[in-house]
């Protein structure tokens, strides 16, 4: 059985997941390896016919009603076996952060968070375990910001997650892709994920609402709810 | 790490105070860190996103950077061939001291970016390219590579623009203080001074930054990337603007002893650098070394710029153009 490296790349939608991945694989697949991608989304996804269009093997899991994160979490496992029947060298799962609270990522998988450099110099600080514990930051569309605005941006990547190495890729061109791919050839492989755990817990809410309550109103709060403070009423 | 109180910490540690100034949870001055921490409960962490030992882990690493200093000087920056777009040696190695100017010409399409392109990642034959980049005589340090403060590249080009919604003086002032520069309002006042010098249009300190015109941007993001950046090679792609002063915009740069490489085919600037690179078929074909004769026509040329660049001045201002022109070389 195939042992193929893991890699799990985080971030909001369109912030160039996909493009960054086509880019860093058809460097891989050029060396000779055999790389494959699990796509996690939500509603609906094109990525696949991209991948497909290139050769790469692809499985698109969508999570509908569910928090995509814990869809994520309960059939990573199942991608990894997708993998080894495939006969991968590297597996690349891609799922999208929706909520900038998301934690996707595993203790010994190598993680990657992708962030935009279009969203604005404060984004960092608002993305939470998908950008402050992953092992590699990956700032897309530095292309079309200013120099001045792309240090600020990395400055505030830097203070979100002091540990990982930080690397411009443009999803287009594939400049920087060299740097990412470095990375990926050093991934582990991973024999099972069964019983690894995940960096950080999830968020979580089992309310009524987790299960299909529509109706607003006090008397549907039950369970794991939190409320909002107003200034006016402390 | 808990002797010392959160306030003493933060004074110390200004990154350190930034990154706790994310979290959205009240910070007496007076505790320890741990202190801190051990009162804020499970609950809380789980919302802030981050375990105990992740943060205090995390603190530990940004007080270390704080103490790493920037980017190692660059006395020389070596380009060694790889091979072209036909799969030919490309025989080229070619070293560019600082406060050098060299320009980079060739037909579009012909790999100029991608010159570029090797340069900014530092390329150790591992681009399509083959082309290795040395700095200082010898490959970079790791972790100058991926180390976005320890960047020794800074790049220029013309699909770049201001995006963030801050005045001119906000946001000079936040890169200022992002790269923790003494007096830092000393600093972005001269950067925009600098950057005014530069464009025939002034702008004022209050102004947007996206709403300034293409020559005021273009001035800015010179007089910053010479004055507040801390790379020191600088890249710049076609940044073929009329309303900057490019001459002057070269001088200032050369001035911070950076290294300049520029891919332009504008007469003034292509003149303007000890030596321009040649590109075909994606390597570089020729080195060509500017002539005396050569310059001597950029001084002309500079004339018919600054001719052209008055009358524009006078047009603006509402004036007639009747009277028969000199030649201006
Ligand atoms: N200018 C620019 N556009 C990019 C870059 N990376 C991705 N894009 C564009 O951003 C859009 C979203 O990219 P995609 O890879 O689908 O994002 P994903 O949803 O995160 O997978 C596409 O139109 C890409 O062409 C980049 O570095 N620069
Ligand atoms: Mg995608």
């Amino acid at each position: 059985m195939a042992r193929p490296r893991l890699v799990t790349v985080a971030g909001s939608p369109s912030v160039g997941k996909t493009s960054v991945i086509l880019r860093v694989l058809d460097l891989l697949a050029a060396e000779g390896q055999k790389v494959g991608v699990a796509k996690f989304d939500s509603l609906s996804t094109e990525d696949d016919k991209a991948y497909a269009r290139r050769g790469i093997p692809v499985s698109v899991g969508l999570s509908g009603g569910l928090c995509p994160d814990h869809f994520f979490v309960t059939n990573i496992e199942a991608c990894l076996e997708w993998g080894q029947r495939q006969g991968l060298d590297l597996l690349v799962s891609e799922s999208a952060g929706l909520c900038n609270r998301c934690s996707p990522h595993i203790e010994g998988v190598l993680a990657v968070c992708v962030v935009d450099a279009l969203a604005g110099i404060h984004t960092p600080k608002k993305i939470g375990p998908m950008l402050r514990l992953a092992d590699l930051v990956v700032i897309t569309k530095g292309d079309i910001v200013s120099q001045a605005e792309r240090e600020v941006y990395a400055y505030n990547v830097r203070l979100a997650n002091p540990r990982a190495p930080v690397v411009f890729c443009n999803g287009i061109t594939g400049q920087g892709a060299t740097e990412i791919a470095f990375h990926l050839r050093h991934a582990d492989a991973i024999d099972g994920l069964e019983g690894r755990r995940l960096r950080f817990s999830m968020p979580s809410a089992v309310c009524p609402y987790c299960v299909g309550e529509t109706a607003i109103g006090e008397t549907h709060h039950r369970g794991n709810v939190k409320t909002m403070c107003f200034e006016d009423q402390r | 790490m808990s002797a010392v109180s959160l306030g003493a910490l933060i004074r110390a540690h200004p990154r350190v105070g930034a990154f706790l100034a994310t979290f959205p949870v009240p910070r007496p001055d007076q505790i320890g860190l741990e202190a801190w921490l051990d009162g804020l409960g499970e609950e809380t962490l789980a919302d802030l996103g981050m375990t105990r030992s992740q943060i205090l882990d995390h603190v530990r690493r940004l007080q270390q950077e704080d103490r790493q200093a920037g980017p190692e000087p660059v006395q020389a920056l070596t380009i060694l061939g790889g091979r072209d777009k036909l799969g030919r040696a490309e025989a080229v190695e070619l070293t560019i001291r600082a406060g050098e100017i060299v320009c980079i010409v060739g037909p579009t399409g012909s790999g100029k970016s991608r010159l570029l392109a090797d340069i900014e990642c530092l390329a150790q034959g591992d681009t399509p390219t083959g082309r290795r980049i040395l700095i200082n005589a010898a490959p970079p340090p790791p972790g100058s590579r991926f180390a976005p403060e320890r960047k020794l590249v800074a790049q220029l080009s013309q699909t770049m623009n201001f995006v963030v919604d801050l005045t001119v003086a906000e946001f000079v002032a936040m890169h200022a203080s992002c790269r923790q520069v003494a007096d830092a309002d000393v600093v972005a006042e001269r950067v925009i001074a600098t950057a005014n010098a530069l464009t025939g249009e002034t702008f004022a300190p209050t102004v947007s930054v996206t709403q300034l015109s293409g020559g005021q941007t273009r001035a800015l993001m010179i007089a910053d990337a010479a004055l507040l950046s801390a790379s020191p090679v600088v890249l710049i792609d076609e940044i073929e603007n009329a309303g900057v002063d490019r001459s002057r915009a070269l001088d200032l740069l050369v001035a911070e002893d950076k290294i300049v490489l520029i891919s332009t085919h504008d007469p003034l600037l292509a003149l303007r650098g000890g030596r321009r690179l040649v590109i075909r078929h994606g390597g570089i074909a020729e080195i060509i070394t500017t002539s005396a004769a050569e310059r001597a026509n950029l001084l002309a040329l500079e004339r018919v710029d600054a001719g052209l660049m008055d009358i524009r001045e006078r047009l603006r201002r509402g004036e007639r153009i009747d009277e028969a022109l000199e030649p201006w070389t």
